[in-house]
């Protein structure tokens, strides 16, 4: 079903840089199970650019699967608002580039994250607020990615359930599954959100196509959820 | 349980108004005020701002009965450019969402105000699952954190409105206990953080924190003793204390776990000799209902209790 060629300039760029993180070792699936929905967010989709960080109507993107944040530095680097020179100090003790992303030391990188189920809560208020601020209306939107297996922490289903009831239209998650929570979710991720009152697209996780018309799809007075498919699910 | 409460130990309404009242009263007035101000409520408190809620949509977030996202929210509002003001009782406050407030706020650098009902031993009849005397040294393990202990309305008011204007994480603790009177420089801003002497002696030095002034000052009534009091209990204003410590006796009472600032009070005083007696709320898992009052003897907190612990402290070094 996913026909696409796999080239594609930033993805190919952010492979290089990737790379100078990893080494020669072959870097494990979380470093790139979110890579795709990383360069569809940035090539396409957020208005967002080094030039526009502190501008308080531009897009948001909060990582909140903090885990293997390596294609997220390398799409940060390509996109300019990381050296690239620095990546090969990934992990390393006076590096800014930790193996979980601290927003006090990575420009671009909009919270700190690592530990589990933060993001989604920060992503409400966030969201919230910008509304109320009145910069959503000057077209500031939320993005917030979290995993399937980060869904086991409860804090985001307080998140889902508020943010289904207030209507945050412009606030959009993200959850990368590929599997990873131990037991699952029957019935599928989707449907947990909609019951909440949510919007939800679930699309092949490497379709980059699919991924954009997803993630800009029209969802009037609802908060919109992409559920991208990774791995063995999506093929 | 029965005991015979002392005047100095029975609820005080010197004025009119609990802290807790005052912040209804005052927080929806800051919505008018300041643009900047936001309030989160986990379903505490919310009558009190439906009016302020109706005057500015949006401003005042209740996010039911969910208090990881209570802070959450509240560092996304922080993100978003508000000052946000977030209140529920205390142990949901601190204790359920401690990783929120470490990494949410702390480790984000974001700012706010924490406004807490229900300090120790407040909600009696409630309960150990409503009281959470270990609130001050769960923060004070936190980096960062101002903990304002206010002792009257008046402290309470005047502490929230500081706090409110300022950018930093501010944990603000009302208590249903109140001191006769308010200190001046609490309420016209003087002590800005720092100790303030309310009376001199030739003795020991007696630190009193928040609502225990009035039970401390009766206690040491006929001891020659210096009488310190603190609201803002971290950053703990070490410089003061050590400045007034003479006689190496130091006995710190505060209304919430017993030693919370033992450490910090060591640090102060580490050039010079001293013995510290910690007095407050004991190490131990309560299984008891009633009055405030009642908790307050058990604990050994009222005037009596406090003062027989400081004699035997001050005259029995080797059994106090």
């Amino acid at each position: 079903m996913n026909s696409q060629p796999r080239s594609h300039p930033l993805r190919d760029r952010a492979i290089e840089l990737i790379q100078l993180m990893s080494g020669d070792e072959k870097h494990d699936a979380s470093a790139t199970s979110t890579l795709d929905v990383l360069v569809v967010l940035y090539d396409r989709v957020l208005n967002v650019s080094p030039a526009t960080i502190g501008d308080p109507t531009r897009d948001r993107f909060l990582l909140s699967k903090g885990h293997g944040p390596m294609a997220f530095y390398a799409v940060l680097a390509a996109m300019g608002f990381v050296d690239p020179g620095i990546l090969p100090s990934f992990g390393a003790y006076a590096s800014i580039l930790g193996r979980h992303p601290d927003r006090k030391l990575v420009p671009g990188v909009e919270i700190s994250s690592g530990s589990l189920g933060h993001g989604l809560p920060i992503a409400v208020g966030l969201a919230y607020g910008l509304q109320t601020r009145g910069h959503t209306s000057a077209g500031a939107r939320v993005f917030c990615l979290i995993g399937d297996a980060e869904l086991d922490e409860g804090s985001n289903h307080e998140a889902i359930a508020l943010a289904g009831r207030l209507g945050l239209e412009r606030l959009h998650v993200v959850v990368v599954d590929n599997a990873s929570a131990t037991y699952g979710w029957p019935g599928g991720i989707g449907a947990r959100f909609e019951l909440e009152g949510w919007s939800a697209r679930t699309v092949d996780g490497t379709d980059r196509d699919a991924l954009e018309a997803a993630f800009t799809a029209p969802h009037p007075g609802r908060p919109h959820v992409v559920v991208a498919m990774i791995g063995e699910r999506a093929s | 349980m029965t005991s015979v409460i002392a005047p100095s130990d029975r609820p005080r309404a010197a004025s009119p108004d609990s802290m807790r009242e005052r912040f209804y009263r005052i927080a929806p007035t800051l919505l008018d005020t300041d643009p900047n101000i936001a309030i989160v409520l986990a379903d505490i408190g919310t009558d009190a701002f439906d009016a302020a809620a109706a005057r500015h949509p949006g401003r005042v977030l209740n996010v039911g009965i969910r208090e990881q996202l209570l802070i959450g929210a509240g560092a996304g509002l922080a993100l978003a450019g508000y000052r946000p003001i977030l209140h529920t009782y205390a142990p949901f406050l601190v204790e359920r969402p401690f990783e929120q407030l470490k990494l949410d706020l702390g480790h984000n650098d974001l700012g706010a105000v924490l406004v807490s009902v229900g300090a120790s031993y407040d909600a009696s009849a409630a309960g150990r699952t409503h009281q959470a005397p270990e609130d001050v040294p769960l923060l004070s393990a936190l980096p960062g954190w101002r903990i304002d202990v206010p002792g009257h309305p008046d402290e309470a008011e005047a502490l929230f409105r500081a706090a409110a204007a300022r950018t930093d994480r501010t944990y603000l603790r009302l208590s249903e206990l109140s001191n006769r009177d308010a200190v001046r420089e609490v309420v016209d801003g003087a002590a800005a953080g720092r100790m303030t002497v309310v009376r001199r002696g030739r003795g020991a030095t007696v630190l009193a924190v928040g609502p225990i002034l009035d039970q401390v000052t009766e206690a040491v009534r006929d001891l020659d003793v210096t009488i310190v009091y603190a609201t803002t209990i971290r950053p703990f204003d070490g410089a003061t204390l050590g400045a007034i410590v003479r006689e190496p006796e130091v006995i710190v009472v505060e209304p919430y776990l017993e030693g919370s600032s033992a450490p910090v009070v060591s640090e102060a005083l580490r050039r010079q000799p001293h013995r510290l007696l910690s007095i407050g709320v004991p190490l131990t898992e309560p299984r008891h209902y009633g009055e405030p009052a009642e908790h307050q003897a058990a604990y050994g907190l009222d005037a009596a209790s406090i003062g027989r612990r400081i004699r035997l402290f001050l005259e029995q070094p080797d059994e106090g």
